[in-house]
């Protein structure tokens, strides 16, 4: 653990990432005290510009103070950004798992069927399944984690693949282990680190769908929302632009910290290197 | 002094910062004369391909660089010369091959055009002389049909193929210095001996200077006119072949020379007339599954063994000896049922195991065990050693607290320290691992230990312990061995008997001893006659290349 | 096998990959109509203001949804096979026919997005491998970064309140000025004015993602084995630059312009919603406010056959860079 942290410090990006996202977290986490009131709430004179009012970056058109709906947002972002892609990495585990693992017909299948949910544009895909589902937090994160989950698939599948053949995996055999166990304890271990690496990086690509949908109109209507801010805003472009600019900041902020993080893990857990070990 | 092409003079080679040690080569000073063999010999990590490198001015900058010496080509010392001198000097008047002919070409350019380049950025010839003398290169290092070569692509053409095309590439503007970088390690035997031997030719032809990179003293006593042997980045020992090979001075170069194994055959012990292991009609076929829709060609289908036939006697080792696709890999691994096969029998101590299924072979796994090739790959790097080891009796429902045991027990009979147990794999070296996974396998106490090129991972300093262990636990054990090689020296020194396997069949079998003297099938001569070194024996004096080459 | 018959063999196997997928994708379409709340007898009832049971029931059958699902399904594989995609209750139009009228605005976008995004992409990502480690390799990698986490949408707005609205350079939205009456060549201006801002916005992600691959890619390539036979044989930097290492390095960018199509129709959802660019993005925004599912289940069929045979074209680009393709 530690040598994994020393080679984490060495990308002075990634480590600013991380300091990053942990003010985010403090942020949601602290959201109810900050702004101890429903951000939906009309807390003022609509239209205000950053500072004025007693608005730390303004109000919109009906009187909804931004920075708390950041400061709520927040909370959304990461939440359905870490639950989707909890939820797509699962699927994607055991998909690749028994379609590497197993090989022949059962891998042309899956892998078949993987191939349908890449070849099907994912965006309108998810649009299609929340509109179809009525958008809720739970049809949010399922549709995000149904258009991302093969990304997974295809990427374990190839390391059940490779780590399959190796020479530690036939001595379990030789030895007589059972095909669950050598899956579980012998492979999977080898290939968490991508795991973990693609994992990351799919959390911020969950958090820009999820923003788009919420843009589009198809976010949870009780629940604040950075794309919701942006959407509800944009019909006062010319007259208020702060009520779209904040938001997507903090968007672009959060995105950039989880990606460098990613890279970070990369570095760290530097799967060339790997190789070797 | 002038005389020599190449003269290098207390060389260093600075590594970055934060390397294991400081100088990857440290005052070298070595001379290369025209026509003249110049082997550098060394085990992985001495410092001998950077050296080659070095001449070239193809150090991996800005990292590695030279940081003291000269390196003298005609009296010009390269070190010094600009970016310009040297793109001139490299491929024309120095040129160099590789190890590894498959990524050392560029994959989507045509051979032709590789070859193409040279002239283009080097002489002005038009278009059409350039591609005759291309040709004509590929017909000089005796490729078929060299119009077709011309066009096809790296990925289509054999090892050999592309390592002639490759020293076609190098010798295309006729260089008086050629820098052959291991290049014959990736290939099969026969196929190393006829690439020796186009070296060979081609440096008699044009009296090109060789520097010869290897670890391989049978290719050394093949080719060399004179010797260096490295040892860290230090040039221990220099002389001509002869007195390096044949009295070298050197501890170090002592020892490198002893763990050669001889091709003189072990005597061949008593046998028992127990058979442990029979294999009769074994046949394995890969691919030749249907195609999508019928669509394109259908698979093509590689017969990997066919119709094999073995007996293995109590307490006798049986070496498989063939080269790279021969099926000798997948015959171990079909006998040790790691593959499905299409048909035949197996059968250990008269029992039928090969219609067995899975959870029925169980009970049969603490009979039959292997030994894999690649001491890295063939551990997991996230399991303790020990755990490893302990792996196979819990697995068979053994006690934990026996398995541990008896663990630990097998960590010392390997010769590790027991302290080893805790410790996770990528702690250990390529040798030592290979004991650990020696351990893993005696752990269930096997009758019949498969080994599937145990040593040919391993430098040869560590090759010649490893040998010596699995003897030792052989007799102790009082195991059956069927050993997997393509190294006929290795078969020599641990097998009793052979067969030779080509093709997926096998075409001789018989004790070592006979076999080496009297080779019936004309594969086994082949295979016996392309031994790099054969004629050199540590201890006796050889002919020094230059005049084998004139009786040759 | 020469080249040319691997080649035509390689693509006729992929087309008919293509097929399953195609049928399988009608299939989900048709179990997503069905999973949607109410069906069209609903929505033409909802329209009407009000239906008696009888005639719902009446329109069920005249429909055929009160036949079993199998049945049901075969038929609309049968409808969809000959490009009825069903009738869109609120533009009282076929699906197929609104499809169709908005596919030239959204065909344009995606090309000139393609082609901005790779071109550029390939030549920054190539740049600044070249130059690694220097200021220009630290500005387009940042630039990368940066714009590789901005959402299509918010970048979309602020261009419009930067080049629109303050500077007043380029127009807010549409795709030509209706009241003006261009004809010919100065219709042909106007329509490429207005298709700045949307295809800058729209391009602004996947040319971050391709200079990152490419970049990536060149470098990889710059430690391969080939690359030091090439410095060994006295070729110039630019020759192996430019010769060796690009070819193989545009291998896997070319790939990914395959993979990424799908994700690009997705981004003009969003682009043409902000511009209102009168497109296929822009009529599923609509629909989706209008709960036009047939609509939307159009769209969505019609985008993912285009993702098929992008990614064919891209596949035959492929086989004439990379010998190496495999035909079994």
């Amino acid at each position: 653990m530690s040598t994994f942290w020393q080679r984490y410090r060495r990308n002075k990006s990634a480590v600013f990432g991380l300091a990053v996202i942990l003010i985010v977290i403090i942020m949601a986490v602290t959201a109810n005290f900050l702004y101890p009131f429903d951000p939906f709430r009309l807390a003022g004179k609509p239209l205000s510009g950053p500072g004025m009012n007693g608005f730390l970056l303004g109000s919109d058109s009906l009187g909804r103070d931004v920075a708390a709906g950041i400061v709520h947002g927040a909370k959304t972002s990461l939440l359905i950004g870490l639950i989707a892609t909890l939820v797509a990495v699962l699927i994607g585990i055991v998909f690749g798992a028994f379609s590497g693992y197993y090989g022949g017909r059962l891998d042309d299948f899956l892998m078949r069927v993987t191939e349908i949910f890449q070849t099907i544009p994912s965006f309108i895909f998810a649009i299609l399944l929340v509109a179809i589902m009525k958008p809720s937090i739970v049809s949010i994160v399922i549709a995000i984690a149904v258009v991302s989950w093969p990304g997974v698939a295809r990427l374990v599948r190839g390391e059940f693949l490779a780590l399959k053949s190796r020479e530690f995996v036939q001595a379990c055999h030789t030895l007589g282990m059972s095909d669950l166990r050598i899956m579980l304890r012998e492979i999977l271990p080898n290939c968490m680190s991508p795991i973990i690496v693609i994992g990351s990086l799919m959390v911020a690509t969950a958090i820009l769908i999820e923003s788009g949908l919420a843009f589009l109109g198809l976010g949870d209507p009780n629940i604040m929302s950075w794309g919701f801010q942006i959407g509800a805003g944009r019909t006062m472009l010319r007259s208020a632009w702060w009520v779209c600019t904040f938001p997507g900041v903090a968007i672009l902020i959060t995105v950039l910290a989880i990606n460098l993080v990613g890279e970070g893990l990369n570095d760290a857990l530097n799967p060339r290197l790997r190789e070797r070990i | 002094m002038t005389e020599n092409l190449l003269q290098i003079d207390n060389l260093f080679i600075e590594l970055p910062a934060g390397s294991e040690r400081q100088y990857a080569v440290q005052d070298l000073s070595l001379e290369l004369a025209p026509g003249e063999t110049l082997c550098v010999v060394g085990e992985s990590g001495s410092g001998k391909s950077l050296t080659a490198r070095a001449v070239m001015g193809l150090l991996p900058a800005p990292h590695v660089r030279v940081s003291d010496g000269q390196i003298n080509f005609n009296g010009e010392d390269v070190t010094m010369a600009t970016y310009d001198r040297l793109r001139d000097i490299r491929g024309s008047e120095i040129s160099m091959i590789f190890q590894e002919p498959m990524t050392a070409l560029n994959p989507v350019m045509s051979i032709g055009s590789q070859i193409d380049e040279i002239f283009r950025y080097h002489v002005s010839m038009s278009r059409s002389k350039r591609l005759e003398r291309a040709i004509e290169l590929l017909r000089d290092v005796n490729l078929p049909n060299p119009d077709q070569i011309m066009n096809a692509y790296p990925h289509e053409l054999s090892g050999g193929q592309r390592q002639r095309s490759m020293i076609a590439m190098a010798l295309a503007l006729k260089p008086q210095i050629l820098i052959a970088d291991e290049p014959t390690t990736a290939l099969d035997v026969t196929t190393q001996a006829q690439i020796l031997k186009l070296i060979r030719d081609m440096q008699t032809a044009s009296n090109t200077g060789v520097l010869f990179i290897t670890h391989d003293f049978g290719v050394v006593a093949d080719i060399a006119d004179r010797v260096v042997v490295m040892q860290h980045g230090l040039v221990v020992e220099s002389g001509t072949v002869n007195q390096v090979l044949n009295l070298p001075q050197h501890p170090y170069t002592q020892a490198l020379i002893s763990a050669v194994p001889s091709l003189m055959p072990r005597k061949a012990r008593s046998r028992s007339e127990k058979t442990v292991l029979q294999v009769r009609g074994l046949n394995k076929t890969f691919g030749g599954g249907k195609s999508f829709f019928g669509l394109g060609k259908p698979n093509r289908e590689v017969r990997a063994v066919k119709n094999v036939e073995l007996d293995l006697h109590k307490g006798e080792t049986l070496g498989v000896v063939g080269e790279s696709g021969s099926g000798k890999s997948t015959l171990a691994r079909c006998i040790i049922r790691l593959m499905d096969t299409d048909s035949g029998e197996i059968r250990i101590d008269g029992n039928e195991i090969n219609s067995l299924s899975r959870a029925e072979m169980r009970p049969w796994r603490n009979k039959i065990q292997m030994v894999f090739q690649d001491p890295f790959a063939s551990l997991n790097p996230r399991v303790r050693v020990g755990d490893i080891i302990a792996q196979g009796p819990v697995t068979l429902g053994i006690e934990k607290d026996e398995a541990i045991k008896r663990a630990r027990e097998l960590i010392s009979i390997v010769g590790l320290d027991t302290r080893a147990f805790d410790r996770f794999p990528h702690e250990f070296s390529g040798g030592q691992r290979q004991r650990i996974g020696i351990a893993r396998s005696l752990a269930l106490k096997p009758e019949i230990l498969i080994a599937d090129e145990p040593v040919s991972a391993l430098d040869v300093s560590i090759q010649a312990q490893i040998l010596e262990l699995l003897d030792e636990i052989r007799d102790q054990m009082n195991l059956s061995m069927l050993f997997i090689t393509h190294d006929l020296r290795v078969a020599a020194q641990v097998c009793d008997r052979l067969a030779v396997m080509r093709y997926g069949e096998i075409v001789e079998t018989g004790a070592t001893a006979e076999l080496f003297a009297n080779p019936q099938h004309s594969y086994s001569r082949d295979l016996l006659a392309a031994v790099p070194g054969k004629e050199w024996k540590a201890g006796s004096k050889p002919k020094s290349a230059k005049s084998k080459r004139k009786s040759a | 096998m020469t080249q040319s018959t691997k080649i035509i063999r390689y693509v006729s196997r992929r087309v008919f990959q293509g097929v399953p997928i195609i049928i399988a994708i009608i299939v989900i379409n048709f179990f997503l109509l069905n999973l949607a709340e109410g069906d069209a007898v609903d929505v033409l009832a909802g329209e009407a203001g009000s239906a008696t049971p009888e005639y719902m029931a009446q329109l069920r059958a005249k429909f055929g949804l009160d036949q079993p699902l199998p049945v049901q399904l075969l038929v609309y594989l049968k409808n969809v096979l000959a490009l009825d995609l069903g009738y869109s209750f609120r533009h009282d139009m076929p699906v197929s026919d609104l499809i169709f009228d908005r596919f030239f605005a959204t065909g344009l976008l995606m090309t000139c997005t393609i082609l901005l995004a790779v071109g550029f992409g390939v030549l920054l990502g190539l740049l600044a491998a070249m130059q690694l480690n220097t200021w220009k390799d630290a500005v387009i990698t940042v630039f990368a970064l940066i714009t590789y986490a901005t959402p299509l949408f918010w970048v979309g707005l602020m261009m419009i309140v930067v080049f629109s609205l303050k500077l007043g350079w380029l127009p807010t939205s549409g795709m030509e000025n209706v009241a003006a009456f261009y004809e010919g060549w100065d219709r042909a201006k106007d329509i490429a004015v207005h298709l700045i801002l949307p295809t800058i916005t729209l391009s602004l992600f996947y040319l971050a993602l391709y200079t990152r691959m490419m970049r990536a890619s060149m470098l990889e390539q710059y430690g391969q084995d080939y690359v030091v036979t090439a410095r060994a044989k006295g070729l110039t930097e630019r020759r192996i630059t430019f010769v060796h290492v690009l070819r193989n390095a545009l291998l896997p960018v070319v790939t990914m312009a395959g993979v990424q199509v799908g994700a690009l129709i997705g981004g003009s959802v969003i682009v043409e919603s902000v511009f209102a660019w009168p497109g296929l993005g822009m009529l599923a925004f609509e629909s989706l406010f209008a709960r036009d599912l047939n609509l939307l289940l159009g769209i969505f069929m019609l985008s993912s056959i285009l993702v098929i045979v992008v990614n064919l074209i891209v596949d035959i680009i492929y086989c004439f860079l990379d010998p190496r393709i495999e035909v079994s």
